[in-house]
């Protein structure tokens, strides 16, 4: 069964991506790629866990992002696509403020996380009060060169948990979540180094989740992994959404319409269409998405 | 199917076997050099070895210097530079590595920080005898601190504080990036960042550089002279180590000291043929401390890249 589209009565995902005609009675039509898409429950958009308002970025005189208006749904997976410089690492990177450890970077206009509607990149708000709610995991593996608990156990640490039972109960949940303790379970006090690429981003995936955090970036986080490695991390993804508001960057279009239940197409750091996955991959109402998709560039 | 303007294969051998010819120039002049260098170190050494022969035994180390050449021992001198070098290690290693996080990892990149950089590195540069010119000055006189071995140790602690600053910040940007964003992003601050990861990691780098700094630290003449070593010294400083509470005592910080390289400075320049074996010995114990500390810095190096490769 065709999944259905029904994101025109999400008041707030239509404001920043007006559809053309009624969607919801739409029919999908045939897949131009041949992609096989996941028959999804979920195309509905939950409601927005963060908003991007009028969100402008700059390297220095260089303007990285222009004007990005973006929902993210709660508990849905949501994919950021488009060629090659194009701005959606630098969007990413916005949502825990990595760019504040560059110098001469400028943030304007809002992300406004939910419920209590604080602005992510507002010049008011601590880089590191936003990197504690938010998690991330990066394009290569990075484990720290400490033991497979250390790794997990770090950013607990940091927030101050000391109690040993309870660091070793979080851990092992967050292990258990990354799919990965069966695998490691008497490696805990080896070197994070000794694993296979895979496991160590699946580390970092049991890293980021151990501080339970509200929305988890990953940013093209299989682009070093060989494609057994990649599989098991996107069937991972696909079940954190239960957990997590996760907010994906990949260069690979198969990936975002495997893993993701919305798919942002990004151009020359602009925000060109965004929808559900199904309906970008199968009817993107821009012609820069279409041409991208079909691989006429990127 | 050639063109006419690709070479023919014989061409192409003929212009090769030239090239490879000059590769196995290059290889030949630099083993020559190589060994050159090698060969030099190793005919001093056994040289020394050879002249200071007859100075090898256990006396040798536990006599204090004397007037008399074969009842003459290093103990005082061997003593003084090791204290010195407690002194130093200690000094450099806090001062320099906090220097070195300061501009590594905090300082702004401005014009102002740029000529500390330009000054630290060229501190390195600054003749030995500068600074002990300066530490006369400012530790002995004006610091009150005397012909001391705590003021010997503040001098050659400044002397390799840049050596110590330099290998430091390479080896603490030798830590990637993506270590650093790793742990900022997990919410880490800049100083937890530097304490649980930048700086544990780079250890071992900038032990490395510690010990270099320090086997360049205990040849160096010129500035423990100026600070007044003396060369004729027939007893210990005072012991650490005390009997009474609290067990333990600074007094020997304040104590009066002579140093390897003073001692054989002294023996050299007598005219009594025996004391030149005293010398030759002493200079190669002298030498064997600095390659043994050499040894040291490299297991180090060693073990932590076992340990950590990027």
């Amino acid at each position: 069964m065709d999944a259905l589209i029904t994101t025109s009565n999400e008041p707030k995902l239509r404001k920043v991506a007006p559809m053309q005609g009624d969607t919801s009675t739409q029919k999908v039509e045939k897949p131009s790629l041949s992609i096989v898409l996941e028959d999804r429950k979920a195309t509905r958009a939950n409601p927005p866990k963060a908003n991007a308002e009028n969100l402008n970025f700059w390297y220095g005189t260089n303007q990285a992002l222009k004007n990005i208006n973006l929902a993210i749904p709660e508990h849905q997976v949501t994919a950021l696509i488009g060629p090659s410089g194009c701005g959606k690492s630098t969007f990413l990177r916005c949502f825990n403020r990595m760019h504040d450890l560059q110098p001469d970077t400028k943030y304007q206009g809002a992300i406004t996380l939910r419920p209590d509607n604080v602005n992510l990149v507002g010049p008011e708000t601590d880089p590191i009060e936003v990197r504690m709610r938010i998690g991330m995991v990066f394009q290569k593996p990075n484990p720290f060169p400490k033991t497979v608990f250390e790794n997990v156990a770090y950013g607990l640490r940091l927030r101050g948990v000391k109690n040993r039972t309870e660091l070793a109960e979080r851990v092992e949940k967050a292990l258990r979540g990354a799919a990965i303790w069966d695998e490691v379970k008497d490696r805990l006090t080896d070197s994070a180094l000794a694993l296979s690429g895979g496991q160590m981003q699946r580390l970092c995936i049991a890293r980021a989740l151990a501080t339970e955090p509200e929305i988890l970036l990953f940013d093209e986080p299989t682009s070093a992994l060989d494609p057994i490695a990649t599989a098991k991390i996107e069937e991972l993804i696909t079940e954190l959404r239960q957990r997590v508001t996760v907010l994906i960057v990949t260069h690979n279009m198969q990936q975002a319409a495997r893993v993701s239940d919305f798919t942002a197409f990004m151009y020359l750091g602009e925000l060109v269409e965004v929808d559900a996955t199904s309906k970008i991959f199968t009817n993107p109402s821009k012609k820069a998405t279409e041409d991208y998709i079909t691989g006429r560039y990127g | 199917m050639a063109t006419t303007a690709a070479l023919t294969l014989e061409e192409i051998r003929k212009g090769l076997a030239w090239r490879k010819q000059l590769d196995k120039v290059f290889v030949l002049v630099g083993l020559a050099v190589l060994f050159g260098c090698l060969a030099t170190l190793a005919i001093l050494f056994a040289d020394l070895l050879q002249q200071g022969s007859s100075r090898f035994g256990w006396d040798f180390f536990t006599s204090f210097p004397s007037r008399k050449a074969e009842r003459a021992g290093i103990l005082s001198a061997a003593v003084g530079t090791s204290l010195i070098m407690v002194v130093t290690a200690l000094v450099a290693l806090p001062v320099g590595v906090a220097a070195a996080i300061y501009l590594e990892e905090y300082a702004p990149k401005n014009w102002f920080t740029g000529i500390i950089e330009i000054n630290v590195t060229n501190l390195a540069g600054v003749p030995s005898i500068v600074y002990g010119l300066l530490a006369l000055g400012l530790f002995v006189y004006q610091f009150n601190l005397g012909q001391s071995i705590l003021a010997a140790g503040l001098t050659l602690a400044l002397l390799i504080l840049p050596i110590v600053i330099v290998a430091t910040r390479e080896s603490l940007r030798a830590v990637p990036k993506a270590i650093r964003e790793a742990a900022y992003g997990l919410g880490a601050t800049r100083w937890e960042v530097t304490k649980d990861h930048v700086l544990p990691y780079s250890t071992g780098g900038i032990l490395t550089g510690l010990i270099l700094g320090l086997s360049r630290a205990i040849g160096e003449t010129a500035p423990i002279i100026t600070i007044g070593a003396l060369s004729f010294i027939a007893f210990l400083p005072p012991s650490p180590v005390t009997a009474e509470f609290p067990f333990l005592s600074l007094e020997w910080l304040k104590s009066e000291f002579t140093a390897m390289p003073i001692q054989i400075f002294n023996w050299v320049s007598r005219p009594d043929q025996a004391f030149q074996a005293n010398a030759a010995a002493a200079g190669a114990i002298l030498l064997g401390m600095t390659l043994l500390m050499n040894a040291i810095a490299i297991w180090i190096r060693y073990r932590f890249r076992k340990k950590i490769n990027w």
